[in-house]
């Protein structure tokens, strides 16, 4: 039922929770066992572009490793991640319960059923593994519309721990911004399993920055901000991170990255937050809408 | 740089043959061990008592599997990142564990235990668990069971393919092949 609203009262148009739960399920197998075809196409133009011959070695591993992970149902990564998701909710649906519950439940039954990895920890310090990969990390935003639209980016922490965030001074402009993006990415080197996709969020606050990092993310790799600046400086920041020789498993060449993906938010007169989230190779995301 | 076919546990001889960029086929048994079993480890190095195998000779690869389906040894099972072991590798490499296979930049401390003790660093490709996962042929659990991804597993592996990152002379694929693509 679409969402219509009649003089005194508002019919919301309601989604059940286990459809909620039965689409994260699925989506967490899915994309921890198919990239989307943005990042194979990268992959895939990556290994006729790398120079050196070990580089080259590497990346047709990576093509077959996805040929296997998709043909024997076996993960791209044993590290199948945190489960993150970006959840956009239309003003005018109504899930017929807990939604959070719904899509910690959607992950409990996707990461057991699909033989994925549990890595989740209770506690950050007492690190008692909860062994069913919840909590997810989620992230609300309400929109217009009568729709629920769920994106997963279930990521791993190879590349999770060489993220960054600079607390830059306004003075530092565009040249701390660049070199604050390509500090993460040559810090990440091999650590990071790259080739990386580079996330990056500018302005905002602390917290906004790193969120607008995560999602740049999960922007197809290839699409430039519509923002002229930004467009540049993606494309500016991906041939430098390229030049530094890191190459496809840290172990040297031209493919360090297949994108850089920068959103930027207006920010405090006092400052210049930038968030550089890294992503390997296996950037990756599903998206549906119920 | 030269491939190589060597078994494990390894011996002196064949580590005196392995130099940095070496593509290598593992075959053999290999032990399985990351964060949570080497702090598990090292409390029981602090308190003098046994570890749940003898290092000697041994590799230990830094790898967390996802679970195996049926009929199959193990899930996907790439290399995890090394440093998160630096603090607790020497240890282990000075009571005689020979190679260790995983991901990534090793601290000065473990390039010298490397250096000191006749050692080697590989590394596998990381985010290949699923191409990787074929050549483990058996899986078992030694020990902690209750670590879940995290236990100690011995793993018998069929040409598990590793390139040499750090050699027993304490040369570093790392630093020499960036170094030679950087155009900065």
């Amino acid at each position: 039922m679409r969402g219509k609203s009649y003089p005194g009262k508002m019919i919301m148009r309601t989604i059940s929770a286990e459809a909620v739960t039965q689409a994260v399920k699925e989506m967490c197998i899915e994309a921890n066992h198919y990239l989307a075809s943005d990042m194979t196409a990268s992959l895939d133009k990556s290994i006729e572009t790398e120079s050196s011959p070990l580089g080259k070695q590497i990346l047709c591993q990576l093509k077959e490793n996805l040929k296997i992970a998709g043909e024997d149902m076996i993960p791209i990564c044993q590290d199948t991640g945190m489960a993150v998701f970006f959840v956009e909710i239309g003003g005018d649906v109504h899930v017929d319960g807990n939604l959070t519950d719904a899509i910690n439940e959607g992950v409990r039954r996707g990461y057991t059923d699909g033989y994925l990895r549990k890595s989740v920890v209770g506690d950050p310090l007492v690190r008692v593994n909860t062994g069913d990969n919840t909590p997810a990390v989620i992230h609300y935003d309400i929109v217009e519309g009568d729709r629920l639209k769920i994106t997963i980016a279930p990521k791993g922490f190879g590349s999770e721990n060489m993220s960054r965030v600079f607390m830059l001074k306004p003075a530092d402009g565009e040249e701390g911004v660049k070199n604050a993006i390509l500090t993460a990415a040559k810090d990440a080197g091999p650590n990071a399993c790259p080739p990386m996709v580079v996330g990056v969020g500018i302005g905002g606050t602390f917290e906004k920055c790193a969120i607008l990092a995560k999602k740049a993310l999960i922007r197809p790799v290839g699409e430039h901000n519509s923002i002229e600046w930004v467009s540049k400086m993606e494309e500016e920041m991906l041939e430098r991170i390229n030049a530094t020789g890191i190459g496809p498993g840290g172990l040297g060449g031209n493919t360090t990255a297949l994108a850089v993906n920068i959103n930027t938010y207006p920010t405090h007169i006092a400052g210049l937050p930038v968030a550089v989230n890294i992503c390997c190779h296996v950037n990756r995301h599903a998206v549906r809408e119920l | 740089m030269m491939d190589k076919h060597i078994t494990a546990p390894l011996t002196q001889e064949t580590i005196e043959d392995l130099h940095m960029g070496d593509y290598v086929y593992i075959t053999g048994t290999i032990y399985v061990a990351r964060d949570a079993a080497h702090k598990r480890m090292s409390e029981l190095m602090a308190k003098g008592e046994d570890l749940p195998f003898d290092p000697k000779d041994n590799i230990i690869y830094y790898m967390g599997p996802s679970p195996a389906r049926e009929g199959r040894p193990i899930g996907s099972a790439g290399p995890t990142t090394a440093s998160r072991m630096d603090k607790y590798a020497p240890a282990l490499l000075d009571m005689g564990l020979k190679g260790m296979i995983g991901k990534g930049r090793r601290t000065e401390d473990v390039k010298s235990a490397i250096v000191r003790n006749g050692c080697v660093y590989f590394a596998a490709v990381g985010g290949a668990g699923a191409l990787l996962s074929k050549a483990i042929v058996k899986s078992e659990i030694v020990a902690y069971e209750d670590l879940g991804a995290e236990a100690i597993r011995k793993l018998e592996v069929k040409d598990f393919p590793v390139i040499v990152v750090i050699d027993k002379d304490g040369n570093n694929l790392y630093d020499v092949a960036i170094k030679e693509y950087c155009k900065e």
